[in-house]
């Protein structure tokens, strides 16, 4: 049972880079057009001004 | 605007570098002007490219980005760029837009409060699915110092996160509570309360059952659903603000130092103001100098203009047809005939607060029943063992596994996925029972002037007249911006008339055109101006040296869709009715057209307000269509109401539903959806109780593990969630 030591702080550990990176993704405004970014993903050209 | 004012000529250059690099600086950081643009129109990835690849094309635009999800065009450009150029730009390529006052989008506030939901929302599932994970070991037979150290961990997580997390639940629970009421969130912060402190209470003696996921899961999914909830209303709030924002009001007001442009609001009474032809009357007056037509169809839903002069009455909302007005402003603001327009309309909507929602239906039998329940079974228990540590467990368990995670899904989750696929068909909800009322609708009332019609009128006896006629007429119609000539001037260069050769041509405000045709005296306007009898049809007529005066005969064009949705309305076996101030006789004629049989004309706005209560005395659920003043106190008291974007904001105000496009035939959509989405909320409502009904008894029994109430509520929600994603 040792191993536990080691296995439940590295799952929270994940856990929280993922939360961290939402986070991340919450605060640099990428949710405020869901619809555009589906679309934008089909068109061909390059998106140079992913953010305003 | 300093920059502007300095010199630029200078003997010496080196005095000149420090303004000019002080004015560099200034430019860098006062310029850059920000533009929002609305665009109802884009809907796919190649709209995107089209619009922002035009917008950025443009001189001194810096940059143009489409938010698809708001229809909105944000572009930053240098200041001499004005949004009637990228309006102009878009209309080029075949996209309507509209300017919109930047200063009116308060988008922040509301997308601030979606951000902090959505952070909250974050952390309870990074926490629950932890804590499930710690869970699931202690249920495949985790036992003793190992079980524990579980419990304690999961402790240790889900304490913070239902302090962070929880917060939107604790603050609604407290405000109900200050008012002695009850609504949903009271059970909810209860079920969580008494979850925490009793699975605390178990893990401090070590003990097999503690609840810390559930009340983890139980915060996450109402968080969800309060998240879908908050988007679709911060959707629709933007787009309405969005709409609010497409007016700004300004004016001319004359002074002693001549012209200047200012804020509505600042006006007073007894100020002189320019009104221009095709401008709006910003107040109430009396008109002192200039001649014109003036247009009162928002207000009082007749489509012949009215002719002005001085001495004129006025009020604000008028729209000025022909030549320059000044009016001396007897009602500014709040006290215009506008404003107290809209005074009716606040007491026309008390009638419509007494609808509850199904939700809250919902609510008001299910929070007393939960909680009775779970007194009882606590109560119960405790008289059966004498234990207060089984007969809390059990209170609480049944607290759990009855806890509305399902409800609160049920109505956000349908909700949202309905408004999402109207939003798309052009049409806003405004407001959060508008959907359920909608689908209750069996008569529908429509108003007349520009709502059916477009407003626009078209002339229908064309044939009656010689070439050489029209092309007097045309000649005469051109040079006007009246509506009725710019309809007579479309006709003749489609037909390819050209204009005749006349000379002096000169509009007289008010009256109409003239001109010369070799020495003969040539007019177009007014049937009283010619010197014949008006006729009670939209009509301009043409007199010609000494011969009779012709009547050119105008129809006020249908607007798009406006004979699709009556027919699908009709086909729906919806009760359509045609409710107008225009006159019999137009009123008639368009019901003619659109085959509708009933129809009332020559309505004041209190006939038009007092026609729906009867109509909703007699049992009918009234769908209101209305885009004018005069309608605004009907769509108040209407069941529920829709009206155009090119309403007067008034009567977009009064309205539940706002509809995007120029196009009626999202209408009978709307109602389709509308029932199958209020048809999706009770289904689910049913499924929620099936799985209470179900675990309940297991709760009561003292048979529940935590197992159970994760497994009962997780697959509630999710069925729940995927019922509702079937209404697409």
């Amino acid at each position: 049972m040792q191993i536990l030591a080691y296995l439940i702080p590295i799952s929270l550990v994940l856990g929280g880079m993922g939360l961290l990176a939402f986070v991340y993704t919450v605060k640099s405004n990428q949710y405020d057009d869901l619809e555009g970014d589906a679309q934008r993903i089909l068109s061909g050209q390059y998106d140079d001004q992913p953010k305003i | 605007m300093t920059v502007a004012l300095r010199s630029h000529t200078s003997a010496c250059p080196a005095c000149d570098a420090v303004p000019a690099a002080e004015a560099l600086a200034e430019r860098e950081v006062q310029q850059d002007v920000r533009i929002a643009l609305s665009l109802p129109m884009v809907h796919c990835a190649a709209c995107i490219r089209t619009v922002e690849g035009a917008l950025t094309r443009y001189p001194g635009v810096k940059s143009a980005r489409v938010n698809l999800t708001l229809k909105r065009a944000t572009v930053e450009a240098d200041p001499e760029v004005s949004a009637e150029h990228l309006m102009q730009v878009l209309e080029a390529i075949g996209y309507e837009s509209y300017e919109l006052d930047a200063g009116t989008l308060s988008a922040t506030q509301s997308s601030k409060a979606g951000r902090d939901l959505l952070m909250r929302l974050a952390v309870a599932g990074f926490a629950s699915m932890n804590v499930m994970l710690l869970s699931i070991s202690v249920w495949s037979g985790a036992e003793a110092a190992t079980r524990d150290l579980f419990h304690w961990i999961s402790a240790a997580i889900a304490l913070p996160t239902i302090v962070f997390s929880g917060r939107p639940f604790y603050v609604s629970a407290w405000s109900a509570l200050k008012h002695k009421r009850l609504n949903m969130d009271v059970p909810i912060v209860l079920a969580i309360l008494l979850a925490v402190v009793t699975s605390l209470w178990e893990t401090s003696l070590s003990g097999e059952h503690a609840y810390f996921d559930a009340a983890l899961a139980l915060v996450f999914f109402l968080l969800a659903g309060r998240y879908l909830d908050h988007r679709t209303r911060a959707v629709a709030r933007s787009a309405a603000e969005e709409l609010a924002a497409l007016e700004v009001p300004r004016a001319v007001l004359l002074s002693d130092d001549g012209e200047e442009m200012v804020q509505v609001s600042a006006l007073s009474v007894g100020d002189r103001v320019l009104v221009r032809p095709g401008g709006r009357l910003p107040v109430d007056g009396e008109i002192i100098e200039g001649q014109s037509e003036l247009d009162r169809s928002l207000l009082t839903g007749e489509t012949l203009p009215i002719f002005a002069a001085p001495g004129t009455q006025v009020s604000a909302g008028e729209v000025n047809l022909t030549g320059p007005l000044v009016v001396r402003a007897n009602a500014v603001g709040e006290q215009t005939s506008l404003h107290r327009m809209a005074d009716l309309v606040a007491v026309a909507e008390s009638g419509r607060s007494n609808y509850t929602s199904l939700a809250d239906r919902a609510a008001k039998l299910y929070a007393p029943g939960v909680h009775i329940l779970s007194a009882l079974s606590f109560v119960g228990w405790y008289l059966f063992t004498f234990d207060v540590r089984t007969s809390l467990n059990i209170a609480a368990a049944v607290l759990i596994i009855t806890c509305p995670c399902a409800l609160g899904l049920a109505v956000p989750a349908v909700t949202t996925a309905a408004s999402g696929r109207l939003f798309r068909k052009g049409m806003l909800i405004k407001h959060s029972t508008a959907l359920e009322r909608l689908s209750q609708v069996d008569t529908v009332v429509f108003d007349k002037t520009g709502t059916l019609t477009a407003g626009t009128p078209e002339l229908t006896n064309a044939d009656a007249f010689s070439y050489e006629e029209l092309s007097i007429a045309m000649a005469l119609a051109v040079g006007s911006s009246h509506p009725l000539s710019l309809a007579l001037a479309k006709v003749g260069r489609d037909a390819g008339i050209r204009p005749a050769e006349l000379t002096g041509i000169e509009e007289i405000p008010g009256y109409g055109t003239q001109g010369n045709l070799n020495g003969a005296l040539v007019q177009l306007g007014r049937a009283s101006w010619v010197g014949v009898t008006a006729l009670t049809q939209t009509s301009a007529f043409l007199a010609l040296g000494d011969k009779a005066p012709k009547p050119f005969l105008f129809v006020d064009a249908l607007r798009d869709g406006a004979m699709l949705a009556v027919d699908a309305l009709k086909a729906d076996g919806k009760t359509v009715i045609l409710l107008s101030g225009d006159t019999p006789g137009a009123v008639e004629d368009l019901a003619n057209r659109l085959g509708v049989q009933r129809w009332v004309a020559d309505a004041l706005p209190e006939d038009k307000a007092e026609t729906i209560h009867q109509l909703a005395n007699k049992g009918a659920r009234v769908l209101m269509v209305g885009d004018g003043l005069n309608d605004t106190a009907a769509l108040a008291a209407a069941h529920v109401s829709i009206s155009p974007a090119s309403a007067l904001d008034a009567a977009r105000v009064a309205s539940d539903i706002v509809l995007l496009g120029g196009d009626l035939s999202p209408i009978a959509t709307a109602l389709a959806t509308a029932r199958s989405s209020t048809k999706r909320i009770r289904e689910n409502f049913r499924i929620a109780t099936v799985y209470n009904v179900i675990a309940v008894p297991l709760a009561i029994a003292g048979l529940a593990t935590p197992l159970i109430a994760a497994l009962a509520m997780s697959l509630s929600s999710i069925t729940v969630s995927l019922n509702a994603l079937r209404l697409r």
